[in-house]
């Protein structure tokens, strides 16, 4: 026995709404972030992730007041992300009572930003977020490519070349979220999840696209994984968090449960 | 009774959550500060850590957090409760930012975890350690209570302890090496994963801290 592969809810949370649309579009409500923290909570999540999915687009900052609330609630570990640009909103959420922030755009933009925090901040607390899509093989090999702006710009950077340089700059995670599955509920890309996992040595969450337990195991099992995160499976009932890890437990998979 | 829990805050990164969930486990007054008196005044000490050792290091001597953590184990014979990089920096040395002496409170280096590192079976471990771990009770402790052997909580941390004396462990946890999780002696409880973010075992762990009496 020893370290437990971990659940992750996500909120994502817009205008202090948790939403979860497909492929980013067609956007449902699936209420208050805060109640919705406390219920995984109590249901045995092992993380909570806040993603403030409107942030880098229309530059509007992620809402602390509610960050402060879930960590006044909550005893487990919180993720924050969406719109980090500078050190100075990392210690702002940081400050809020989240545990990690993960940076994305501002990653692309300013790669320093990362060596930067980890350095002040410790690596254990900063989260690289990639955002990637499968674009053309390269002499037969598949290869993705990080997007941004929810999957609607290319950068022309590679996603594993990108996983690997911001270990080195001091990332201590890697939030991996497949831009061709997120909202699908086909399952993770599990071709991406596997060569990232395989090429960084810091943990690697996967995320976008589940929409069945086979998808958690399989992200795990075939992809690598050391977490899975996963919204709206959980946000609208379909299963609950002990589920599961019930489900990936009888498959072999240790959990905390 | 828990009385006044100062957690001492130097300066790096939120203590809000070590503040609110001890609060959640029964606190009756929760004091985040590097005031002198203040800490003097309270009736248990929690002394995070979160970040890099060297910058930890420097803020400690610089607040003279050190000499506050003396008098309450020492002088004042308070309960002391040491967390994550807290309890790395109570330690002799660390290998961490290229080689850092700590506090030396209990003899002992923190070691990297090692890159790669692999488990019994040669799988490769990733680092850092993050997630929820099982922790053995290698001896009993009033911190225990309630806490069935093996019980998961969450680390994170790149970096380990590993004491001198080894009957100053109270717990352990696998991880390629193994690892002090726990370390006790006499009114002082140092632990390397995070009560505070470890659901209900951490509080468990907290609330038993807030009515310790500092004896073991």
């Amino acid at each position: 026995m020893g370290l437990a592969k971990r659940i992750i809810p996500c909120l994502d949370v817009e205008n202090g709404r948790v939403v979860k649309g497909v492929n980013f579009v067609d956007i449902r409500d699936a209420g208050d972030p805060v109640e919705i923290a406390i219920r995984y909570n109590e249901q045995g999540a092992d993380e909570i992730t806040f993603l403030d999915i409107t942030a880098s687009h229309e530059g509007r900052e992620t809402t602390v007041h509610t960050v402060e609330k879930i960590a006044e609630e909550v005893f487990i570990p919180l993720t924050v992300g969406g719109g980090i640009r500078t050190v100075q909103d990392i210690r702002t959420m940081l400050n809020a009572g989240a545990d990690k922030v993960s940076i994305n755009t501002a990653a692309i933009h300013n790669p320093e930003l990362v060596r930067e925090s980890a350095g002040r901040f410790g690596s254990q607390c900063i989260v690289v977020a990639i955002d990637a899509k499968r674009v053309a093989d390269v002499d037969g090999a598949p290869r993705w490519e990080i997007f941004t702006h929810g999957g609607r710009k290319p950068t022309g950077i590679d996603a594993v070349a990108w996983a690997v340089r911001m270990a080195e700059l001091g990332a201590g995670e890697i939030l991996l979220t497949s831009m061709d599955r997120d909202g699908t509920k086909n399952g993770f890309e599990l071709g991406v999840t596997r060569a990232i996992t395989d090429a960084v040595e810091i943990p690697v969450i996967a995320s976008g696209g589940v929409g069945n337990l086979d998808h958690l195991v399989d992200g795990i099992v075939l992809g690598g994984a050391d977490a899975v995160l996963a919204a709206s499976i959980f946000h609208f009932g379909e299963y609950t968090v002990p589920e599961a890890k019930a489900y990936m437990a009888a498959r072999g998979i240790e959990v905390r449960l | 009774m828990s009385g006044v829990v100062a957690v001492i805050d130097y300066g790096m990164g939120n203590l809000h959550s070590v503040a609110s969930a001890l609060a959640h486990a029964g606190a009756e007054e929760v004091v985040v500060t590097h005031d002198a008196e203040l800490i003097r005044k309270a009736d248990r000490v929690v002394f995070p850590g979160v970040g890099a050792i060297r910058d930890c290091m420097a803020e400690i001597r610089r607040l003279k957090c050190d000499e506050l953590l003396t008098d309450a184990l020492v002088a004042r014979h308070k309960p002391v409760l040491a967390i994550c990089v807290g309890m790395q920096a109570l330690m002799s040395h660390s290998q961490e930012n290229g080689g850092v002496p700590c506090l030396d409170m209990i003899p002992g280096e923190v070691r990297y975890f090692g890159n790669p590192l692999v488990d019994e079976n040669g799988e490769r471990l990733k680092v850092p350690h993050m997630g929820w771990n099982e922790v053995r009770q290698v001896r009993p402790h009033p911190l225990w209570q309630g806490i069935p052997d093996l019980t998961r909580f969450y680390f994170v941390h790149s970096y380990y302890v590993d004491a001198v004396e080894r009957d100053l462990v109270a717990g352990s946890v696998q991880y390629g090496a193994t690892a002090d999780a726990a370390l006790a002696r006499d009114n002082l409880f140092a632990v390397q994963f995070h009560p505070e973010k470890s659901h209900t075992a951490g509080l468990r762990l907290l609330r038993n801290f807030l009515e310790w009496n500092g004896q073991c």
